[in-house]
């Protein structure tokens, strides 16, 4: 699969996930431009965040490189925020994304108006590389 | 012997501004109100429950609070289930009442989170640039989603597939602040219109300022024992007639249905335990954390249809004099949430089923129902209390 345009950042003044054990090859590849969720070898269920067995079935779970292709299941505009740095950045938006392959994950829309921001809106990811073995995927308009 | 479970005391602390106390006073007031309301000697309490298992490392948790009261326990429980972990502690002790395990236990919880730490909680306030985040909400952390934001998605969802709008939501924490206009101590107290609620600035689309609750300070305690002894006691007793709880996700990117909760497993069991049905309640505690939590727990918890809430409300069903009075005390919404607020939701059905609510009381009160959400609408308990024996 093709990967995805990766942003590159001077300084990253945001929470930085902790890669570990599970989550490490995550957020490199995510690093790297390219999406992944899990599914089952056994049962086939898929999930997202990625964990250490199937929710399903208790299976060890494998990777799932994913199209980057969602739409907005439900999101908010946030107006207010207490701190630096996203006080800064108001108003912005938290969307839970549904992946073309199923799961759910919790994101950014930006490249828009907040206010045009619809359930069933087409997205497409992208990531901002943020250390050397982080990637943080966000979500722009499909096609803007 | 009748070891049916009843709560046969309460008590609560200064709310909802109360500089001169910390959070460990908070919860040692409201047991030495609560422990004189029973009329027990605190001698009797064999078991001990409070919200924070944090093994020591907290200076109001479990077993620091334990130390700290001297209770010598039989059964001690540190349930953390976040603002619904004393419908739990009820569930919980109920079973263990039953079996024996203890006779008499005390629950307390206590915060001074509006002196300690101002109104930032709903909102973020508590980020820390560059740090690293460690476990599920490493997934989330990045990208400043608040609170408020996490409940405003689930009332997003629920307007577009049931076309529920700003104005029921508002009616919701209009009819509570009713009810707070009414309690002396309440934060707010100004009548407020549905106007009101739409002009004041969003805080979380599509969530205003006034339908989120309030933050104050505050404390709660409360006592059960078994029915045999609550004969020699002063106070009615309240019949503990069904509890349940259950679990959906954790953190708000794990939810994969933003237009209910658990409550729609919780609410049945706690109600098929105590024998009843919906129409058997007479009033209702909620958690309305935010207008948009008391909805879903109303549809979730089976009292309408899902979807159907948002009319219910507008009918003023909710409202004081309506067929389910919401939140007598004035809620969280217009009275006293600081931080957890389940406890209260307790301490107040038993209030209304001794009939002492006063100005609020609903008549002829039999059967109250209490309803906690906990996390982001993550983990619902149920308690259905009553004043007659089951």
């Amino acid at each position: 699969m093709t990967a995805h345009e990766v942003k590159t950042v001077e300084e990253w003044i945001k929470p930085l996930p902790q890669p570990d054990g599970v989550s490490g090859e995550y957020w490199q590849a995510a690093s790297e431009g390219r999406l992944l969720i899990q599914q089952c070898p056994k049962c086939g269920h898929k999930q997202w965040y990625p964990r250490a067995l199937c929710t399903a079935c208790a299976t060890e779970p494998e990777w799932l490189e994913c199209s980057g292709r969602g739409v907005v299941h439900t999101f908010t505009v946030v107006r207010q925020y207490g701190a630096r740095p996203f006080r800064d950045e108001l108003p912005y938006v938290i969307a839970m994304v549904e992946l073309a392959e199923g799961p759910m994950m919790l994101g950014s829309i930006t490249d828009c108006d907040p206010d045009d921001v619809r359930i069933d809106l087409p997205v497409e990811v992208y990531f901002v590389k943020t250390a050397d073995d982080v990637g943080i995927p966000y979500w722009r308009p499909a096609g803007s | 012997m009748d070891r049916t479970p009843v709560i046969v005391g309460i008590g609560l602390s200064e709310y909802p501004v109360a500089p001169d106390l910390d959070g460990v006073q908070h919860h040692v007031l409201a047991a030495r109100r609560a422990i004189e309301d029973a009329g027990i000697d605190k001698s009797e309490i064999d078991g001990y429950v409070n919200a924070g298992g944090g093994g020591g490392m907290m200076v109001d948790d479990v077993v620091t609070m334990a130390e700290y009261l001297r209770i010598n326990h039989r059964y001690i429980d540190g349930t953390m289930t976040g603002g619904s972990s004393f419908e739990f502690h009820v569930q919980h002790l109920a079973a263990a009442i039953r079996d024996g395990a203890c006779d008499t236990a005390l629950v307390t919880y206590g915060s001074d989170q509006l002196s300690r730490m101002g109104r930032r909680l709903g909102t973020g306030g508590f980020t820390r640039a560059g740090a690293r985040v460690s476990g599920p909400i490493q997934y989330e952390a990045a990208y400043g989603n608040s609170l408020v934001g996490s409940y405003a998605m689930y009332a997003t969802r629920h307007m577009h597939e049931f076309g529920t709008t700003s104005e029921q939501l508002a009616e919701i924490a209009v009819g509570v602040r009713e009810y707070a206009m009414l309690n002396p101590k309440a934060m707010y107290r100004d009548p407020m219109t549905v106007d009101d609620v739409l002009s004041s600035r969003m805080i979380a689309d599509p969530l205003h300022k006034l339908d989120c609750c309030a933050i104050t300070d505050g404390g709660g305690a409360f006592i059960m024992t078994t029915a045999e002894r609550a004969k020699d006691l002063p106070k009615p007793p309240v019949y503990v007639l069904g509890a349940a709880g259950a679990q959906t996700h954790w953190n708000i990117s794990q939810q994969v249905d933003f237009t209910t909760s658990a409550g729609a497993q919780a609410g049945p069991e706690a109600l098929g335990r105590a024998g009843l049905t919906h129409d058997d309640v007479d009033m209702l505690m909620f958690y309305d954390s935010f207008t948009i939590t008391c909805l879903i727990l109303l549809e979730s918890l089976g009292f309408v249809k899902q979807g159907e809430g948002g009319p219910f409300v507008s009918e003023g069903n909710l409202k004081r004099g309506g067929k389910l009075p919401l939140n007598t005390d004035g809620g969280g919404l217009s009275s006293c949430h600081p931080g957890m607020r389940g406890i209260f939701l307790i301490i107040e059905a038993a209030r209304q089923l001794r009939g002492e609510a006063g100005d609020a009381q609903v008549p002829d009160c039999k059967v109250a129902l209490a309803a906690g959400s906990g996390g982001w609408l993550s983990c619902i308990g149920v308690a259905v209390l009553g004043n007659e024996h089951p």
